[in-house]
């Protein structure tokens, strides 16, 4: 049952090979088995799942199936979920028991999926190893002393180690993207604006946006179907008509399914600075388009070398601001002992927040200081507009960008920890795309030294059917997304 | 001594009366129990999103129409961060760099004359909750409360430019500015509940300097009263500063209604550093002119255009004018009044209104809105004054009965009554034979060369008829009798 992807698993139900509180039970089980080896879950209630999978099955008894029923859907922390503890990954959460569904949580609920439990995320998604978590670090399955990414490293994790058939997450500056590739996923950040942020607890705000990862590009859109759409409690969401995400991978399989397509390889994403096992395992890939009948053309992004600095401006900018709620007055975490307002807004936020979160607060209270706005912040706004004018101007003549998604494999527990700025790197190939808003999707494209590579395409806007078909034509016939990790195998 | 020339701007903050608040569906109504007009976007739960309401928009739209503004075609929501147990988010919404309305003026009325003051700009932000302090002897520390109903209201920050002189045109442009707002509907204009507050820049300067002195702000100011006695007081510690030799530190002070003085709240040192940037939740305003033009369409006869409306088709005085639009319920009224007793009573008509009717209002605490008598109904009585079927005197007693009994006419009561004006020489003239038959004595004073006693024979013969008697017609009568 853990190899069967989600159309499997959606038939299974139908024909009532197993039932939702079945395949439920199955993984919580697993997660029971495994999870203390990963970490991959802050949450699980299984009363609260198994009451939601018998839902699902009296639906599926009376054939009111939705494209999801009966199947289990881990959520990343950060989403809202009536009745659960949500808690983003930090101390300062820890007892926040959400009394609102964030829309994602809404969706997935109205297409019948059923709630598996929360997984673990960098405090607040800052991060790039799972290692900023309150709850503690999440381990990769391929490799228990090396980490899964981040900050979707909890959802990565449980999926590759088959604790979940699937996984939501999100995507600030490539943390759906640079832990699919870690963990031998499929990952999805869409386009800015066309899966809600309400209820998606806010890091920086302009660049947030929900994602999934599965194993295959076929179960991503699936997924998408179910997210994607428009929600008027997020003004930043955009109203257009409906999709149909998985309408060219269904499409017939022709002999060279990707004729036509012309795949553009900015130069900025093969210079020196990436692990040359990775990047052979790249260039494999991009052989393997060729086969698939794409067309490979050079092209640029000539500003996106600034895009790692811009976002560190911007994001931390926006973050010093979203996370100002977190106070201590009305719910969340506060200092047990304090003799003034001042001092108990001080230290419930020096107790509740990490170091990490701490350290992006106060460079995002800096790049907004009276002062410094112009020197930073607009300036930062600036190269946001320039690199988002890169990829126009990509796009100009190509119809999808292909490069590495992480410059090296999972690196070891502890590696970067001491060293952010090392850290910050490990998304130099992410970051320009959350800057500019547009998609982008990571896959399995081999593995070196027995971990998982990952190779990502952008899409312009809009174009995740295209970018989704892209994928799936390529795992076809490159199957690496369906291997599993040997110690979770069974 | 030098002479003093004062400088004022003023900030107005309009609370505006829309059904639900600005980024929120909750409610906007005051005096629920505290929280419960706070929804999960008002107490800022992880993960909610602000919405902006349409008709806090359009009211803004409103009122840059109304003050001859310009409405920015593109607008920036942006926020301003600071910490306080009331300002849930950790920052307040508002428009900082670009403000939806800009520029424009307003008409205000200082005494005889009419000046102009220049608008700056207003703005659309969201409002902050309130914290309410337990009196520290209540418990060994005083706690704190907060209260979010007030949370996320919207509001309209109108900004003058420093174009007032005294703390008379202050009040007349706060003034001015209460009665626009209502009648554009904007603003319900309750100063107890806090729905139109005002902050004053004052600061003083030799006359004849061309540069501005320092200013200080005095904040949250609501009532006219208040303000005008706030400004006198800081004007007077100003100059007395100034002529002492001290100087004026740029600062936000507060007024204390109890002992009528200004103190210090924050010096420019300890001014916050409130880190504005545009807020990435939302998109920018965007305004199109069909938008514009619609509610142009909609917008009332504006009290200016109005008044002079009401100078020019009814012979009335710039005075009567400027009394009767001061809302637009008076307006209505008024005009409501004049249709019922003829375009040429129109002088009448104001008088009653002005006159009788305002003082009972005043007597009653109650505004026109409340009145004790409909508009018709004293149109009504105006038109039976002005053809002579009853005397002054008599339309008093026919005004007190309308007030008591909604449903009845002025020619009802003054049928049912028998007031009719008597106008008949006949009866008039026996009324006066049994008058002078039976005041001899005054009749003798009179040929005597008493012109008083005249009058007393006037108000006899009035007395006599109940006040029905015309008294122009006794008047003549009588000289001719007494002739």
């Amino acid at each position: 049952m853990i190899a069967s992807n989600l159309q499997q698993l959606a038939e299974a139900l139908i024909r009532k090979t197993i039932s939702s509180v079945e395949l439920t039970q199955l993984y919580l089980d697993r997660i029971a088995r495994h999870d203390h080896q990963l970490n991959a879950y802050i949450t699980v209630d299984a009363a609260a799942s198994l009451a939601q999978a018998r839902w699902a099955d009296q639906r599926l008894a009376k054939g009111e199936g939705g494209p999801l029923t009966g199947i289990p859907i881990a959520h990343k922390d950060i989403f809202c979920a009536a009745g659960w503890r949500t808690t983003c990954g930090s101390r300062m959460l820890d007892n926040f028991v959400s009394p609102y569904d964030a829309t994602v949580i809404r969706r997935f609920a109205e297409a019948g999926a059923v709630l598996l439990g929360k997984t673990n995320m960098d405090e607040f998604a800052m991060g790039s190893s799972n290692e900023t978590s309150f709850f503690g670090p999440v381990r990769n399955p391929w490799d228990v002393s090396c980490v899964p990414g981040g900050s979707s490293g909890g959802s990565a994790a449980a999926v590759a180690a088959r604790l979940a058939p699937a996984a939501t997450g999100t995507d600030t500056g490539g943390s759906i993207r640079q832990p699919a590739a870690l963990c031998n996923l499929t990952g999805l950040k869409p386009t800015y604006g066309i899966v809600s942020r309400w209820g998606m607890i806010a890091f920086a705000s302009s660049l947030d946006q929900a994602g999934m990862l599965a194993p295959s590009a076929a179960d991503c859109a699936r997924l998408l179907n179910v997210m994607a759409g428009f929600d008027e409690r997020d003004s930043t969401s955009l109203d257009r008509p409906t999709e149909d995400y998985c309408r060219e991978i269904d499409a017939r399989q022709a002999d060279k399914p990707l004729a036509g397509l012309k795949i553009g390889l900015p130069k900025q994403f093969f210079g020196a600075g990436s692990d040359p096992q990775v990047m052979r395992l790249i260039e494999a890939a991009i052989v393997d388009y060729q086969t698939l009948g794409a067309e490979i053309v050079d092209t640029s992004l000539p500003n996106m070398d600034l895009s790692v600095a811009a976002y560190y401006v911007i994001a931390p900018a926006e973050a010093s601001s979203n996370l100002a709620r977190f106070d201590g007055v009305r719910y969340g975490y506060r200092t047990p002992v304090y003799r003034d307002l001042n001092e108990m807004y001080s230290r419930s936020r020096a107790e509740g927040f990490g170091a990490e979160v701490k350290r992006r607060l106060l460079i995002g209270t800096y790049v907004l200081s009276h002062g410094y706005y112009d020197a930073y912040y607009l300036q930062a706004q600036r190269i946001r507009r320039l690199i988002a004018n890169d990829f126009a101007e990509a796009f100009r003549h190509c119809d999808l960008l292909l490069g590495p998604t992480s410059p090296s494999t999972a690196f070891k527990l502890g590696a970067k920890a001491a060293d952010p700025v090392q850290m910050y790197l490990s998304d130099i190939y992410t970051i320009a795309v959350n800057l500019a808003g547009l998609p982008g999707v990571s896959i399995p494209c081999g593995f070196a030294d027995g971990l998982p590579v990952g190779l990502q395409l952008i899409g312009n806007y809009f174009s995740e059917a295209r970018l989704l078909n892209a994928a799936h034509r390529y795992q076809q016939s490159n199957p690496w997304h369906l291997r599993l990790p040997p110690a979770f195998a069974e | 001594m030098k002479e003093w020339e004062i400088v004022i701007g003023i900030e107005t903050h309009v609370q505006l009366a829309t059904r639900a608040k600005i980024f929120s569906a909750s409610p906007t109504a005051f005096g629920a129990g505290p929280n419960l007009q706070a929804n999960a976007i008002d107490i800022a739960l992880p993960g909610v999103l602000p919405v902006l309401n349409k008709t806090a928009v359009e009211f803004a739209i409103r009122f840059g129409l109304a003050t001859g503004s310009d409405i920015a075609p593109c607008s920036i929501f942006a926020r301003k961060n600071y910490f306080y147990p009331d300002l849930p988010k950790g920052y307040q919404i508002s428009q900082y760099e670009s403000p939806v309305v800009v520029g424009g003026e307003l008409a205000i009325q200082v005494g005889k004359e009419t000046r102009i003051v220049r608008l700056t700009r207003a703005h659309l932000e969201e409002d902050a909750g309130k914290s309410l302090h337990e009196a520290a002897g209540h418990s060994p520390r005083g706690k704190s409360g907060i209260d979010l109903n007030r949370a996320g209201t919207p509001l309209l920050e109108i900004v003058s430019e420093p174009d007032m002189r005294s703390s008379a045109e202050a009040v007349a442009y706060a003034r001015a500015l209460h009665a626009l707002v209502r009648w554009i509907g904007i603003c319900d204009g309750n100063m107890q509940e806090g729905s139109f507050r005002c902050d004053a820049n004052v600061s003083v300067r030799p006359l004849g300097q061309r540069d501005f002195g320092t200013r200080r702000e005095i904040k949250n100011l609501n009532s006219f009263r208040f303000l005008q006695q706030a400004i006198d007081y800081e004007v007077c510690w100003q100059i007395a500063t100034l002529e002492d030799g001290g100087e004026i530190e740029q600062a936000t002070v507060l007024f204390d209604a109890d002992s009528g003085e200004t103190r210090a709240m924050r010096s420019k040192e300890d001014a916050h550093d409130y880190r504005y940037f545009p807020d990435p939740d939302l998109l920018p305003l965007v305004i199109d002119r069909a938008w514009v033009d619609r509610i142009r369409a909609e917008l009332p006869e504006l009290p200016a255009a109005k008044r002079q409306r009401l100078v020019s088709d009814y012979g009335l005085s710039d005075y009567d004018a400027v009394v009767l639009t001061s809302s637009q319920e008076m307006a209505a009224y008024f005009e409501s009044a004049v249709a019922v007793a003829g375009k040429s009573n129109a002088k009448i008509c104001a008088n009653w209104l002005m006159g009788e009717l305002s003082a009972r209002l005043n007597r009653e605490g109650r505004e026109i809105d409340a009145t004790p008598l409909s508009a018709s109904q004293l149109g009504g009585l105006v038109a039976r004054i002005a053809d002579g079927t009853i005397s002054t005197p008599v339309a008093r007693q026919v005004f007190d009965a309308l007030c008591e009994d909604s449903g009845v006419s002025a020619d009802e009561i003054i049928s049912r009554r028998g007031l009719r004006q008597i106008s008949d020489s006949d009866a008039l003239e026996e009324i006066i034979d049994a008058v002078l038959t039976a005041n001899r004595t005054m009749v003798d004073e009179f040929r005597a060369g008493k012109e008083k006693a005249f009058n007393a024979l006037v108000g006899q013969a009035m007395k006599a008829s109940k006040g029905r008697a015309n008294p122009h017609q006794v008047n003549e009568l009588l000289r001719r009798k007494l002739s």
